[in-house]
């Protein structure tokens, strides 16, 4: 009998023991909730399968997620090895010391940043702005861009109509006038039995939606956030006449071309509008143009283009890099999983598998344009991106934008000016209390 | 050993007694409430932004508070949270009592009607929130479609519009917490003895002259009871308007609280923000006991 409980005892301890070995080789990986993570849960299977490290995922939804990781490094958790952080808040990492410093790590291992695209090592790695310091490697190459109904579009008896209308084909528009030309043609038609509207945009007010949306506007009608030679400042060109104009013309789409009720859009909403048959054409992400492309059926073909140009070619810059969060007990797992994750073979399969590489070995192969319908439009957009601030002040930058950019826009409040004006004044105070002004 | 801390227990007075079986509470009390209180204060004469942990923390004596106050947008968010407030006690008030009366009569089903009526009561604010935007939709809301059935507005945008915004969360927040008010009136009516009802018979006061005079002054402590409980629950109200509407369009629906969570928590100006706190704390706790003395006032009439 006593034998027998020996048994017992040592086999419960060791059973134990041995997952308490198991629990020591595992890491956790904090990102945003989307069609990519799941991805890479896919992806991260093969470096288990080589490590025997386990990767343990936390997703959270868009709306939260700057909330919920933001507080995550502010309160020093220990929670995420690895985060996936949004390409803005690289500043406050690296000046807050929430992300380790990769440099080191990158020349012990053999990583160099010239394997990446220079567009995404500047705007998911770097801070400050354009120096040498890495927090991150470039993981997710993202950018605004638009999906309209491609089967619609080629109708004879569509197209015929829309150029008697307004002198040329219904097809990719050219600029933002083309864009709109088009939204209107569609917005309030019926097309087989069921009224349709011109486009599902960003007019979210809660995170960082609107703002995504309007820069897209902004960019294309060359906004510059400060005087290119003295920082910060920003009265002139942040308020300048085509800023202006830029603003008023996105305000201008939002009432004759949304949908009824999409006035506080984002990300989903555009999706379902779009999946429901509702608009002839959204603005979202790259990172979505996979999962939408799959779910083509019944008829309906997507095509997809990049942002417009109207007075330059620019477009709104999404994507994430991924950095070693400092406060991680884990670093050397972690560490372990980017130089897994950095290598060309795994980049590869990264983009087959749904996830943007931006790796040079992947997007200049030179079966890459052809591997999607959408590859050269990423492509093109990823050498036009810009950025919001990446200050570390980012949200109390980014909160008077939405604030202001939405009051004008959906509530019609003052004029686009006048909400310019208002966020550059909380622009200055809050670099004024961060000591940049 | 044990003989002698009973006879050392036996003892204590009562109030030493007391005093013990009270201490831990109030130590509890204390460390979580007055001390997060007295430090939120301190830190509101502050510079402090919990984000930025290296930084050196300065005094900045009142300075927090006059920029709070001289600042037009919290203003507005005050005007916005008032209006919110006012709109929603009247008709919580007023709907609550109603039905209270209508329920108050006996008839066969009553108690599973007021179950039924009790149910939004029950619902986590959040899902309220959500789902009421699905309702509100002007293309297959059930919400529109009611409206537009009795008169055609056309398409309207309850969310998206800043003249309904307000309204839409007035709407939601009295369907959801109406039967709160009904519930506590409802104890109210049927605490009222039914002997003062038959002697105002036999004094041949109408229906009317009952209501005025023996219904309403005795559910009104009970009415008003309900309406503070109300009111100090939509002066932090959060939730179900960031899930409905986010504050928007604009900042037509931000509420103080929203904006101070904003503030707080997304922009972590700690010390701005927790002068800011403290400033809706004075207001709240202004208001609430002066509430209360009036109702106590009233109680003893």
């Amino acid at each position: 009998m006593r034998n027998k409980i020996a048994i017992l005892v040592s086999s419960i301890v060791f059973a134990l023991s041995s997952t308490q070995a198991v629990k020591s080789e595992s890491i956790t990986l904090g990102w945003a909730a989307w069609d990519p993570a799941n991805a890479l849960v896919e992806l991260s299977k093969d470096f288990t399968a080589q490590t025997g490290i386990e990767v343990n995922f936390e997703f959270v939804p868009w709306p939260n997620f700057a909330d919920r990781m933001l507080n995550e490094l502010n309160n020093k958790g220990k929670t995420f090895d690895l985060l996936i952080g949004d390409s803005q808040w690289i500043g406050g990492g690296a000046t807050y010391g929430h992300y380790v410093k990769l440099n080191d790590f990158f020349d012990k291992e053999g990583i160099s940043m010239n394997d990446f695209s220079d567009a995404t090592v500047y705007a998911y790695s770097t801070w400050p702005k354009g120096s040498e310091n890495y927090y991150a490697l470039p993981a997710m190459g993202d950018a605004l861009a638009w999906a309209y109904r491609k089967d619609w579009f080629d109708r004879p008896e569509l197209n015929s109509e829309f150029k008697a209308k307004h002198g040329y084909d219904l097809g990719v528009p050219e600029n933002w006038d083309q864009l709109y030309d088009m939204c209107t043609f569609f917005q309030g038609r019926e097309i087989d039995g069921q009224v349709r509207y011109g486009a599902a945009i960003n007019t979210e007010r809660g995170s960082e939606g609107i703002t995504m949306g309007v820069t897209a506007a902004m960019y294309a009608w060359g906004m510059q956030y400060e005087n290119p030679s003295k920082p910060y400042d920003m009265e002139g060109y942040f308020n300048a006449p085509n800023v202006v104009e830029a603003l008023e013309f996105y305000k201008k789409m939002y009432e004759d071309c949304a949908p009824p009720g999409h006035s506080d859009a984002y990300m989903v909403a555009n999706l379902d509008a779009y999946k429901s048959g509702q608009v002839a054409f959204q603005m979202n992400w790259y990172a979505f143009w996979p999962g939408v492309s799959k779910e083509d059926a019944d008829g309906r073909v997507t095509g997809f283009f990049a942002n417009p140009s109207q007075k330059v070619s620019a477009a709104t810059l999404g994507g994430q890099g991924i950095s070693v969060v400092n406060y991680s007990d884990k670093k050397d797992l972690a560490l372990q999983y980017i130089k897994w994750f950095a290598q060309p073979d795994v980049q590869q399969k990264w983009w087959d598998l749904g996830g943007y590489s931006c790796h040079k070995d992947v997007l200049g192969s030179p079966d890459f344009v052809n591997s999607a319908v959408y590859a050269q439009g990423f492509l093109d957009s990823m050498g036009i991106v810009k950025d919001f601030w990446q200050e570390p002040t980012f949200v109390e930058l980014m909160l008077p934008m939405q604030e202001h950019v939405h009051d004008y826009v959906v509530n019609g409040k003052g004029s686009a000016k006048e909400a310019l004006d208002k966020i550059i004044e909380e622009w200055v105070e809050v670099f004024e209390a961060d000591g940049k002004l | 050993m044990k003989n002698k801390i009973i006879h050392k227990a036996k003892g204590l007075s009562d109030r030493a007694v007391a005093w013990i079986f009270i201490t831990p509470t109030l130590l509890l009390l204390l460390a979580i409430n007055i001390y997060p209180l007295i430090y939120a204060i301190s830190m509101s004469f502050t510079n402090f932004y919990a984000n930025k942990l290296g930084r050196e923390i300065k005094w900045v004596g009142l300075k927090n508070y006059a920029k709070i106050l001289g600042k037009e947008a919290i203003w507005e968010r005050m005007q916005i949270t008032a209006s919110f407030m006012f709109w929603t006690l009247l008709l919580q008030a007023i709907i609550g009592l109603s039905l209270a009366l209508l329920l108050n009569k006996k008839f066969k089903g009553n108690e599973l009607l007021t179950t039924l009526i009790v149910l939004p009561m029950m619902l986590s604010p959040a899902v309220v929130g959500v789902f009421w935007t699905y309702l509100y939709n002007p293309q297959v809301g059930l919400f529109n479609y009611i409206v537009n059935f009795f008169y055609d507005f056309g398409s309207f945008d309850m969310i998206g519009s800043s003249t309904l915004a307000p309204w839409a969360i007035v709407i939601v927040d009295t369907w959801m917490w109406t039967p709160f008010t009904m519930l506590i009136c409802l104890a109210g009516l049927r605490s009222i003895p039914n002997y003062l009802y038959e002697a105002a018979e036999v004094d041949r006061a109408n229906r009317l002259q009952q209501f005025i005079y023996i219904t309403l002054p005795s559910v009104l402590p009970f009415l008003l009871l309900a309406l503070l409980f109300r009111g100090i629950e939509n002066f932090k109200m959060f939730d179900m308007v960031v899930e409905l509407t986010s504050g928007g369009p604009g900042s037509a629906t931000e509420l103080a609280s929203i904006q101070l969570k904003r503030e707080a928590f997304e922009k972590w100006k700690t010390g701005y923000s927790s002068a800011y706190a403290v400033i809706l704390f004075v207001t709240i706790f202004g208001f609430g006991n002066v509430y209360v003395k009036v109702m106590n006032k009233i109680k003893d009439r």
